[in-house]
């Protein structure tokens, strides 16, 4: 214990002598082109936003960057497809195209009209969040099928390794999630739900793994599980029961509070709505979070620069070891909200099949657990 | 806040990759693995099931067997006893039949012993009779060789008559 402790403090420091030495580096740089100091908030507000290039590091003198295709369909000019490194010059400009300063599209690349209005085109960039999605899309398509081929090649010999684990995760979700929250006609959602958690849970730590290419803030982005929360409450609502939309037009209430002004069904229909709206807020903030703490954790380092090295130095210390404690609960953060996600859409489709109405009890407990604030 | 406004491109290649993936994933991979896993499932039910039949049937021959060695011992013992019990009576029968047998020869040669000393007898006692008839008749011709002696025979016979007469 002790050894390990001196390492972490041996490793800490030598981090900081590192950062420090990088530093130093920037400021020779940074004093050449007047002020620039570190601004955490841009920083990290930077990291968890989108963008349309691939930045992977720097290097003394420059970064090295990923120029990622930029699609724009525009009302005047219709289909543009160039490389966002094209953005990158003097006037900002590329066809009338360029990314907003300031404005409500701060960061998005809008097209100046000849009245000189600002206006958003419709926007098909393969950004870096999209490329991620792309990348990783691909890279779990290739290892869900290589577990599949590997397990379909001799069915009765039990798996090893890789396979064996993969094999038994998928067995855990299905028997602990989707049979019990489902019920009998379990195996018709396991293969949505499966890809469910896989996607999310994928897609998690490959956010947390900072080289290409993970990294990206891929779901900490409300685009990406508003898409997730739009598949689930599709599932909920195309596959329900005759009971569940009974529940939703004609509720079991008294009729006044039905017939002249529809009460109950707008609450029961915004409720069907605030299902997949909690999951989607759940997934997106939770990621976010844990890439802000990380983020915010690292610049620690760099805030306390100014401060001497003596503090600069504790502080460093600080915050690696909180940042890799952080990292270790956002290893834990990716697999949960992984199963939240997959568990609350298994409940939400399992009380939209539900037939007989004796089970009330069930209901409770399920309706309890499916209510946002009780969840992470 | 930009964080919190879905952009339209990024759902579109979300809706793109998600959707593929979905396709692919829950069309060739998850259903293949949990089919698979199925059949292992039911294929190591069944060993199982079919090894305690065995076992079970196991159990039943082991059973089978002790009540027959119990049977054949039993068998074995019955045999013995009435093999023991046939040769005592045998050997019973053997010497009442030899004692019999004995007694038989004994009470013959006896019964011959007794004749044939009743013979001897008779023939000893002809004999004798012969010789006490012969050796009176030597003394009688002897004593009566003179007619004195005759006649005092004859009164002392006489006188015994008288007096046995009287």
């Amino acid at each position: 214990m002790k050894r390990i402790l001196f390492l972490i403090v041996l490793f800490t420091f030598s981090v900081a002598g590192w950062a420090m030495g990088g530093e130093t580096q920037n400021i020779s740089v940074s004093n050449s082109n007047s002020e620039e100091e570190l601004n955490v908030k841009e920083l990290i507000l930077d990291h968890l936003a989108d963008s349309y290039e691939w930045h992977l590091f720097n290097t003394k003198n420059s970064s090295v960057t990923i120029h990622l295709p930029v699609i724009l369909y525009s009302k005047t000019s219709g289909w543009n497809i160039f490389l966002s490194s094209k953005l990158h010059n003097d006037k900002n400009n590329y066809k009338g195209f360029g990314i907003a300063t300031d404005s409500k599209y701060k960061g998005k690349i809008v097209e100046t009209t000849s009245s000189g209005e600002q206006v958003r085109p419709l926007d098909l960039s393969i950004t870096k969040n999209a490329a991620s999605l792309l990348i990783s899309s691909l890279i779990l398509i290739l290892i869900i099928l290589g577990v599949s081929q590997s397990i379909k090649r001799d069915p009765l010999k039990p798996k090893k390794g890789f396979s064996g684990i993969m094999e038994m995760f998928i067995l855990m979700i299905v028997d602990e999630i989707i049979k019990p929250a489902i019920g009998e006609d379990y195996k018709r959602y396991s293969p949505y739900l499966l890809t469910l958690f896989f996607f999310i849970f994928f897609n998690n730590l490959l956010g947390l793994f900072p080289l290409f290419p993970g990294g990206a803030n891929v779901t900490g982005n409300i685009s990406v599980t508003l898409v997730l929360a739009i598949g689930t409450f599709l599932v909920i609502n195309l596959t329900g029961s005759k009971k569940y939309y009974k529940d939703i037009f004609w509720p079991d209430t008294p009729v006044w509070l039905k017939v002249p002004f529809p009460l109950m069904q707008i609450i029961e229909l915004v409720g069907t709505l605030t299902k997949p709206f909690a999951l989607m807020i759940r997934l997106f903030a939770n990621i976010m979070a844990g890439h802000a703490i990380v983020l915010g954790l690292t610049s620690l380092v760099f805030v306390t620069l100014s401060l001497g090295s003596a503090i600069n130095a504790s502080m460093t210390v600080v915050s690696v070891i909180f940042t890799v404690f952080i990292d270790f609960v956002e290893l834990l953060v990716a697999f949960i909200q992984a199963y939240v996600f997959t568990l609350l859409s298994s409940v939400f489709i399992g009380l939209a099949r539900e037939k007989e109405p004796e089970k009330e009890n069930k209901e409770l407990t399920l309706e309890k657990l499916a209510e946002p604030g009780n969840h992470l | 806040m930009s964080l919190l406004t879905p952009d339209p491109g990024l759902v579109f290649w979300m809706s793109v990759s998600f959707g593929i993936v979905l396709l692919i994933l829950a069309k060739f991979a998850f259903p293949a693995i949990i089919k698979a896993v199925d059949k292992r499932t039911g294929y190591i039910e069944e060993s199982i099931k079919s090894a305690r039949e065995a076992n079970e049937e196991l159990a039943k021959v082991k059973e089978t067997k002790a009540r027959i060695l119990a049977e054949a011992h039993k068998e074995q013992n019955a045999i013995l006893k009435e093999t023991a019990r046939i040769k005592e009576e045998i050997l019973q029968d053997a010497h009442v039949k030899a004692s019999q047998e004995a007694e038989k020869m004994i009470a013959e040669a006896r019964k011959q012993i007794h004749a044939e000393k009743d013979q001897v007898l008779r023939s000893i006692r002809s004999e004798v009779t012969i010789m006490s008839v012969d050796l009176t008749e030597k003394i009688l011709r002897e004593k009566l060789g003179n007619d004195n002696e005759q006649m005092n025979m004859i009164d002392r016979l006489l006188d015994e008559i008288e007096i046995s007469k009287s």
